[in-house]
């Protein structure tokens, strides 16, 4: 007996490794080795980790909402949503109009300096959902017209969305200055500076630091409730309906769902969380990108939930902490060890980041099963 | 000198691993004769075909015993291509056309006439040009013998079913030295004129001394056109006939047999008094592959009513368009309110609870555990298992878990636990699954389509059992919908059998075997009567 088991004993440990390597991803398990890989070498570099851990808790959260923002999509059946960015220019058209209403002082009734911003921020995602709800539900009727090829229509619809945008920005009638092109003196500016508006509105209550590493638990907290709020959303009724229309429509629709609501409401939900997300990150950043800058925000957070172990199927909130940790941890730790390890090279991280976005993304597409 | 049989098939058996499928089938055709190949679903008509014309699958398997001879030369057939030059063609039953391309191209597709052209010379046959005149007459020839008059520059899009399937037996025509042409439910699609005229072709090929293996269910058919006929039944021969020497009701009885032996037979076929529960009035369901055209019935309170038929002749359909899962017309009316068919959940608001013949597909979310497949359909519906949670409403998981463990209980599936994925388990826990779906709806009335079909013998008496039980226990009526005759007669109370769309016949599971098979040959009842009684 006690042989028969020693010679077991091999295979069952590769067993158990495959299906370790099986639930976990294999590009989770690669990105999470060349994670701790990273972290390693910046201590052996006597680089200073704390530091960055902060950062990395930083970029989290900055990123978070907009990672967030796949979740429904993909559970209600239309795929990883490129086309984010619909919601994403929904958002700066509502951060424009909140800095040039600021600026002609709508909101000087608001005298404690912190409590601006917050308002600030507030009226800008508020301007952005009212804008970005009515386009999602364009876009997701769209979707519903293109069943079985929605990653490359939103591909094409964040691209063309972005670009029509940029007509918007070139021709927007503001009047505060600090919005308006110097050199023209009419359209936007590709940068604005949120210093005077809601630049760091969530980031900067209640922040503090852990000797050099800063921790911002404002920008947390908001980040962890919008996922709170979708993992409620995901419990409740009209979420696991939505859900069921997306893993199984023949299912859905012989229990009394109506599949194509379902993927408005996915699309919808989504393309409102682009509008938000682009508030918190900018707020974080500390300046509005207008114009080319959304471009390709789609890839990168498409890339995160699926790094974080969603399918194009496939998505929980779960899978949107993970990513986006370990997307922004990775490029984080990358930037000044590159830096010190090839200082004459330059570009190195923007390439690494751009080889694991698109490698990413190529995986996981590779990963789609033929047919529906 | 000439061979007496064009075809002959000598004792061939046929097994996948363990599972004979054929078991010394022998049969003979004789040039210029129409010989009927009969059988219910999964008799062994198409394995028997596939051998005939040497497709992979069967290599694949390990291959087959026994002897086919044509005109008197054994051969061993290995690949489709074999067949064919051997002389052997088949008209199928999906057409193999292409839309784009004229009658005379797809006529000619693949045995164009070519002539040499000048860079044909320099370069080779391929690039020689179509012979588009000889093309155009030979078509014009094959069409003209099955007296089709349309034009063969037509392209084939657009033409009427009907045209196609005949500019499928021009093309097999079409071919040098064709003798057997094998015709695969060559009627199913047509009209009622189509099928006339096509049976009517089928006699002037036969004229010019080519053999026709005709594949069909409808036996007047086979009365009318057929001059032999054989019967296969669960892999076996069951016999082989001249059809002058026959009649109707001996073929049926030969095709259903002794199906239900250890089954045994349920009830008297008596209708109760009982209130109606459902009544369905000239429904149309547009379900690709069970088109359903006009059936009406009663089922009343407490009964056990059965619908049965042979593949794709509608009996699916009526499930799924009493559900709403596809687009149907008629009227419905359940326990006294009229159904509005075109809107979905329609039927389970009104406690109808369907369990679909496509279990992975339509019945189940094979990524999530047994718990949550089980409750899924009431939460969405009747709004259950949620509890209230500030200002929404949550799922309740422990009320949710809970009710799983007593459903698995009950109905015995086997598994780790609620939560494993519904996806691992085996396809009669699978079913057991849908069952306890279907059940915690507390339904008045529940359609199960094809409940045993793919899964093993336990869970399947488990489940007829089951059923038998819920009847007499809750008072639950019971729509069944199954290929499997003898299940149906060993448990419902009256068996509607439906061909082409409608419902033939109402039969009491204890009306013979010859009255079924005729049913199910889409013989009304008046017409069987008269067969039985004479």
């Amino acid at each position: 007996m006690s042989q028969m088991t020693a010679k077991n004993e091999p295979s069952t440990f590769v067993k158990n490794v495959k299906r370790l390597v099986n639930d976990f991803g294999l590009p989770r398990l690669i990105i999470l080795t060349l994670f701790i890989l990273l972290f390693v070498m910046a201590g052996i570099y006597d680089m200073n980790l704390p530091s960055f851990f902060g950062d990395v808790l930083r970029r989290w959260g900055m990123w978070g909402i907009l990672v967030l923002a796949m979740v429904p999509g993909i559970q209600s059946g239309i795929g990883p949503n490129f086309g984010v960015t619909v919601g994403i220019v929904g958002g700066l058209v509502g951060a424009v109009l909140s800095i040039n209403m600021n600026h002609a002082g709508v909101f000087d009734f608001v005298t404690n300096p912190a409590l601006h911003t917050i308002v600030l921020a507030l009226v800008a995602i508020a301007i952005g959902l009212a804008l970005a709800i009515p386009m999602g539900i364009l876009y997701g009727m769209l979707l519903n017209r293109v069943k079985g090829s929605e990653m490359a229509v939103s591909v094409y619809v964040g691209f063309s969305v972005v670009n029509l945008f940029n007509i918007l920005w070139a021709t927007f009638p503001v009047t505060a200055s600090i919005l308006i092109l110097p050199a023209t003196g009419r359209g936007l500016r590709q940068m604005v500076n949120l210093r005077d508006d809601f630049g760091g509105a969530f980031d900067e209550p209640l922040r503090f630091a852990i000797g050099d590493m800063t921790i911002r638990p404002g920008l947390l907290i908001v980040f962890f409730l919008a996922c709170f709020l979708m993992y409620l959303f995901t419990r409740s009724r009209l979420g696991m309906m939505m859900s069921a229309a997306g893993s199984n429509p023949s299912y859905a629709r012989a229990s009394g769902i109506n599949v194509e609501k379902m993927r408005v409401l996915g699309t919808t939900i989504s393309t409102a969380l682009g509008a938000v997300g682009i508030i918190i990150y900018a707020q974080s950043f500390g300046f509005l990108q207008l114009y080319l800058a959304p471009l390709m925000m789609g890839f990168t957070v498409v890339a995160s939930v699926l790094l974080g172990g969603a399918t194009v199927r496939r998505a929980r909130v779960f899978d949107v902490l993970l990513g986006a940790f370990l997307f922004n941890g990775i490029l984080t730790i990358a930037l000044p060890l590159a830096n010190t390890m090839l200082p004459d090279v330059p570009g190195v991280p923007e390439m690494l980041r751009l080889i694991i976005t698109y490698g990413i993304v190529l995986y996981a597409l590779s990963k789609v099963k033929g047919g529906r | 000198m000439h061979e007496k049989y064009v075809l002959q098939l000598e004792g061939i058996r046929k097994a996948y691993g363990e599972n004979v499928v054929l078991d010394d089938v022998s049969l003979r055709v004789k040039p210029g004769e129409i010989h009927a190949l009969l059988g219910e679903n999964g008799a062994g008509k198409s394995t028997l075909m596939n051998i005939l014309f040497g497709m992979r699958v069967i290599h694949d398997t390990g291959g087959y015993d026994g002897v086919v001879k044509i005109s008197g030369e054994e051969v061993k057939f290995t690949a489709p291509t074999d067949a064919l030059a051997a002389g052997i063609g088949m008209v199928h039953q999906e057409f193999m056309l292409i839309p784009g391309f004229t009658i005379t191209e797809n006529i000619k597709l693949g045995r164009e006439d070519t002539a040499p052209t000048v860079a044909s010379r320099i370069f080779g046959k391929s690039l020689e040009r179509l012979d588009r005149e000889k093309m155009d007459g030979d078509a014009r020839r094959s069409l003209d013998s099955i007296g089709m008059g349309i034009e063969e520059h037509v392209r084939v899009a657009g033409l009427p079913v009907g045209y196609m399937q005949f500019v499928e037996i021009a093309r097999e025509i079409d071919k040098l030295g064709i003798k057997l042409l094998v015709f695969d439910e060559p009627t199913a699609v047509l009209t009622e004129g189509e099928a006339t005229q096509l049976l009517e072709v089928m006699n002037t090929i036969t004229q010019k001394g080519i053999a026709i293996i005709f594949i069909t269910h409808r036996l007047s058919e086979v009365m009318d056109a057929a001059h032999n006929m054989t019967v296969l039944r669960d892999g076996e021969l069951v016999g082989t006939k001249p059809i002058a020497e026959t009649n109707l009701a001996e073929i049926a009885e030969m095709m259903v047999g002794r199906s239900i032996e250890n089954l045994g037979i349920a009830a008297d076929g008596e209708e109760s008094d009982a209130p109606i529960a459902i009544s369905v009035r000239d429904l149309h369901v547009d379900m690709p592959g069970e088109r359903v055209r006009g059936v009406s019935f009663d089922v009343r309170e407490g009964e056990i009513f059965g619908i049965g038929g042979m593949a794709g002749q509608g009996k699916v359909g009526i499930a799924n368009g009493i559900s709403g899962l596809f687009s149907a017309e008629g009227s419905v009316t359940a326990f006294g309110q009229p159904l509005n068919l075109s809107r979905l959940g329609e039927a389970l608001e009104h406690g109808i609870a369907f369990v679909s013949e496509d279990r992975r597909g339509v019945g189940l979310l094979l990524d999530e555990s047994i718990a949550y497949n089980i409750m899924f359909r009431v939460m969405t519906t009747q709004r259950e298992f949620l509890s209230r949670f500030g200002p929404i409403k949550l799922l309740n998981r422990r009320k949710m878990q809970q009710h799983a463990d007593d459903m698995i209980k009950l109905l015995d599936i086997r598994c780790r636990s609620g939560r494993q994925k519904v996806g691992t388990l085996s396809g009669g826990n699978q079913q057991k699954v849908c069952l306890a779906s279907a059940l915690t709806a507390k339904p008045k009335l529940l359609i199960v389509s094809e409940p045993t079909r793919g899964i093993d013998i336990g869970a399947k008496e488990l489940i007829l059992n089951y059923l038998t039980k819920l009847r007499e226990e809750e008072g639950l009526t019971v729509i069944m919908i199954s290929s499997e005759l003898g299940e149906l007669r060993s448990l419902c109370d009256r068996i509607a059998i439906v061909a082409d769309g409608k419902i033939v016949n109402i039969l009491p599971p204890n009306a013979t075997d010859a009255e079924y098979g005729l049913a199910m040959s889409a013989v009304s009842a008046e017409e069987a009567g008269k067969v039985v009684q004479s």
